[in-house]
């Protein structure tokens, strides 16, 4: 098995890993840090695929590399403004968990 | 074997156990030093998929820095924890969960197996023109040229966040200071390094940017180091975060923005399109981009860790 393939199949085990987290800790702020792994997961199979496309002398396809670069940016805005809801919620709720959705009765005002 | 080929193993040993452990770890604090571990290891794959600039990015902010903010909501978070974890799914739901995330792993391990070949690739793309846009390493051309219209709209994501973030205070303190005042032991060793690193950090975070012409490095990179400094001196107390209402601070962050938008609207009128560069200032207008991006960006990745104001600007 050639490194990259391993690399590939790092990435789908962190995606699989990061969608466990998601789904079963209560803890909003663990769900944050599982999406956090799943995005590293995507970028990691995202990377395998640009350094597929090597060649021109490049060590892989720079678009591929580039577009890694800007989507880790932007999951650090989403992981601060999703932490900042959270502990604002936390503030008003003192609930360490999210409320349940399908026992919220919608409001009419 | 090769010393690579052992170098991989060991890569591969340790970083499954750290991502298992952010996900499984009982305490949040626990969970999250395992995914800043987890996250520099990262950063050394990246380097083995010859990504240097990837790496760098992946240590640094999606490292670094979301480390240091997750650690933080922890801290605020810890005394409720115990609470929390009593709200944990039943077995049944944890096993569909289990099987449902096998299964999506397991599709995309199959995707990957199945790959075109030869690889589409825009290598040859990036390559043919890489001369008229002045710089050497084809990331940043990317990245500053080829696609300048993602990295400007990277750019407003991040304001858009920061005015997110800063939109959750309360009344009563809107266009005050983030976060507590810290105090530290004036003699401790945290005060003595927020003294001695920020000089050095600067230098390093100036120089990424610069080099990122023609090696690995960048503006988002450069960035990073520079907020990382910035959050050392305001986590020891060496220097107070800045009230969010201040004039210039806002100047300051629109500036980056402001500096590309001009550049892109420059090109409608000299050059062809929006966005285009003319290729003999190509290389200058770059630099002046990253300039403007390098303080902008560091100030935006400082202000989104230190969260929304807390107290007013007089105390």
């Amino acid at each position: 098995m050639n490194p990259l393939t391993v690399c590939g199949l790092w990435g789908a085990a962190a995606v699989g890993l990061g969608l466990y987290g998601m789904i079963v800790s209560p803890q909003p702020l663990r769900r944050i840090l599982a999406f956090d792994l799943l995005g590293s997961g995507v970028f990691l199979l995202l990377g395998v695929v640009a350094r597929r496309g090597a060649g021109a002398g490049f060590g892989g396809d720079p678009v591929g590399q580039a577009l890694i670069i800007t989507g880790v940016v932007v999951a650090f805005a989403a992981t601060a403004v999703t932490s900042a809801l959270w502990l604002r919620l936390f503030q008003e709720t003192a609930s360490p968990t999210l409320p349940d959705a399908a026992r919220v009765e919608p409001t009419d005002d | 074997m090769t010393t690579w080929q052992g170098f991989d193993i060991v890569l591969a040993v340790l970083v499954l156990p750290l991502a298992v452990w952010t996900i499984a770890a009982r305490q949040t604090f626990v969970a999250v030093v395992s995914f800043v571990a987890y996250g520099l290891l990262l950063a050394l794959i990246w380097v083995r998929l010859s990504a240097p600039d990837v790496a760098l990015a992946v240590a640094a902010i999606g490292s670094g820095l979301s480390g240091v903010l997750l650690l933080g909501t922890a801290a605020r978070l810890r005394d409720v924890e115990e609470r929390a974890e009593a709200a944990r799914p039943s077995v049944a739901v944890r096993a569909t969960a289990a099987v449902l995330s096998v299964a999506v792993a397991a599709g995309i391990a199959a995707a990957l197996l199945f790959l075109s070949d030869p690889a589409p690739t825009l290598a040859p793309l990036a390559a043919a023109d890489l001369s008229r846009t002045g710089v050497g390493n084809p990331v940043t051309a990317v990245l500053m040229a080829y696609r300048a219209m993602d990295t400007l709209l990277e750019k407003i994501v991040l304001m858009l966040a920061l005015i997110a973030v800063w939109s959750l205070a309360p009344d009563r303190v809107w266009g005050g200071r983030p976060g507590p005042r810290h105090r530290a032991d004036p003699h401790g060793m945290l005060v003595f390094l927020a003294r001695l690193l920020p000089p050095v950090g600067v230098v390093v975070g100036i120089y990424l940017l610069w080099v990122s012409a023609d090696e690995p490095g960048g503006a988002f990179q450069g960035s990073t180091i520079l907020a990382a400094m910035w959050l050392l001196a305001m986590l020891a107390g060496v220097a107070d975060t800045p009230p969010v209402g201040g004039r210039r601070l806002r100047v300051a962050l629109i500036s980056g923005p402001a500096i590309f938008l001009l550049v892109g609207l420059g090109g409608l009128w000299l050059g062809d399109a929006f966005l285009a560069y003319p290729v003999a200032w190509a290389k200058a207008l770059i630099v002046l981009i990253e300039i403007g991006m390098l303080l902008t960006v560091s100030l935006t990745l400082g202000l989104l860790v230190a969260g929304p104001p807390e107290r007013s600007a007089q105390q």
